[in-house]
């Protein structure tokens, strides 16, 4: 709509309206590094607040039929550093602490012993990529139970054997899909997948899955720093698909 | 009678009112007709209008673009250019749509055009930004139905007609089609598809982001992998808009580019 107007009106409607602008400006912020490093890990906690709001606890991620699970040379190999970290099958334990009734030593057979679950979904990685596998364990809830870890705690932490370690939230652990997973395509695990033991849960991305597990330790509190090996390096600690 | 005619100013300051009580003559025509009729009614000394209307150099203008859409317009763009480069760099990670093995290379990005240094740095640039860009573009929508300003820019069947002349006039060199409202046909059909990107952007980025809890949104984009691709097509659809924009906007000087920040347009191509 046209209107006709005196010229120093004009340029002064003009500039009021301008200055309402400047809020927009403050987002030049991001434009200084130091502050932009803590703006965006700020973001990715927001983000990781809202996916735990998010989570449907019980809503099932998809499965899928024999025929959609690729070869299993297929299923790529994924590791941060070496994918054998010569794990002793022999000596193996797992050990379990924190908030728990019976910590201590669990051995394979006892946790192969529990009911177990095979499912066909989907592995997705951070970086794009992914996979539907078939994977053969017992349910973290299953095993939660066996130690008597107090579910009503936060977090459930793992440490590997390669160094490797990892947290996720009590609820994600808790997702009936989430398995202690101890076999691949009907086979046990092996060495470059994560032997004996390893966890697979097909709501949250690759990293989380940690392998070669060592032990679970149940907390409410977690270190600033020692979350996750790539989380402590910037990505999400959430990881939730 | 004063208020009606201030109505018309989609944006009056708050001290207009004040301004016509202390019988400022300074104004626009609404305000001096105002003064006028007053002096007229009082039969007080004349002041004669035609002679100031002559005085005042008038200049034709329209308050384009509402406070918030000037806002979101900037808002997207800022995070339009963050989503992309850091996209581009969480691409890089997995640059194909296949399988993992064998990794087909698509497009190898030089690392110079994307933002966040590596994955996880980008993922950070992404995972902040996606709400600005969700929030703004939601209220960007949602204000231009409320307000009715969408009759502007929204491109519909009526605009058909106009978009070959428009293209021709463009790309080459044809008549310069006559300007009959405030956006032409061919700009109509731009920044319909760009809110049409921006859309699909949104919702194939909910899938991407957390596919297991938004499932049935998968299945509507055909599962996983294609979401991925949609994805990507929605970038290259802004990555088609924006130079064409931009051009256009160089091309059309400063008093269009300034009404993106001031919302006025001094001396507009169009009439009505």
């Amino acid at each position: 709509m046209i209107t006709r107007l005196e010229d120093k009106e004009l340029k002064r409607q003009s500039r009021r309206q301008l200055l309402k602008l400047a809020p927009v400006a403050a987002l030049g912020v991001f434009a200084f590094p130091r502050v932009s490093d803590r703006l965006v890990a700020a973001g990715v906690r927001f983000s990781d607040w809202a996916s735990g709001a998010l989570f449907r606890s019980r809503h099932p991620a998809q499965t899928f039929s024999n025929s959609d699970v690729v070869p299993f040379a297929k299923f790529p190999y994924n590791g941060y550093d070496v994918l054998d970290p010569e794990v002793d099958f022999e000596k193996w334990t797992l050990t379990v602490e924190g908030d728990v009734q019976h910590p201590g030593e669990y051995t394979l057979a006892q946790i192969q012993g529990l009911p177990k679950l095979n499912q066909n979904t989907r592995h997705v990685c951070v970086e794009g990529w992914d996979v539907v596998g078939a994977f053969g364990g017992t349910p973290i809830s299953n095993f939660l139970a066996l130690v008597g870890a107090n579910t009503g705690a936060r977090f459930l932490e793992v440490e590997c054997a390669d160094d490797y370690y990892e947290s996720i939230d009590m609820a994600s652990a808790l997702h009936p899909q989430s398995l202690l997973c101890y076999e691949m395509y009907g086979q046990p695990l092996d060495r470059g997948h994560g032997a004996p033991l390893r966890l697979q849960m097909p709501t949250k991305l690759g990293y989380k899955q940690a392998k070669y597990l060592d032990t679970i330790r149940i907390t409410n509190v977690l270190k600033p720093g020692k979350t996750g090996y790539w989380e402590d390096q910037g990505y999400s600690w959430f990881g939730g698909l | 009678m004063s208020n009606e005619e201030e109505k018309k100013q989609p944006d009056p300051p708050p001290d207009r009112a004040a301004d016509a009580e202390a019988g400022a003559v300074e104004g626009t025509v609404a305000k001096l007709e105002t003064v006028a009729a007053e002096a007229v009614a009082a039969e007080a000394a004349p002041i004669q209008p035609a002679a100031k209307i002559e005085e005042l150099a008038l200049v034709r203008a329209a308050y384009e673009h509402p406070l918030p859409i000037r806002i979101t317009h900037w808002v997207n763009a800022i995070s339009l250019f963050v989503l992309v480069t850091s996209g581009l760099r969480i691409f890089r990670a997995f640059p194909s749509f296949g399988p993992k093995i064998p990794e087909k290379v698509l497009l190898d990005i030089p690392k110079s055009l994307t933002l966040g240094g590596w994955l996880g740095g980008a993922l950070q640039w992404h995972f902040t930004f996606m709400w600005l860009f969700a929030v703004s573009g939601v209220v960007y929508v949602v204000y231009q139905i409320v307000s009715g300003h969408y009759r502007t820019m929204l491109f519909t069947p009526r605009d058909i007609p106009g978009v070959w002349p428009m293209a021709r006039h463009y790309f080459f060199f044809g008549p310069k089609p006559p300007a009959t409202g405030q956006y032409n046909p061919l700009q109509k059909l731009a920044y319909t598809s760009a809110i049409l990107f921006g859309a699909l952007a949104l919702l194939t980025g909910i899938v991407l982001y957390k596919p297991a809890q938004f499932s049935w949104l998968a299945f509507l984009f055909g599962g996983f992998h294609l979401t991925r691709v949609w994805h990507f097509a929605a970038m290259c659809g802004f990555l088609a808009f924006i130079p064409g924009h931009l051009i256009m906007v160089v091309l059309h000087g400063w008093a269009n580019f300034y009404s993106m920040l001031s919302g006025w347009k001094r001396e507009p191509e169009y009439q009505e």
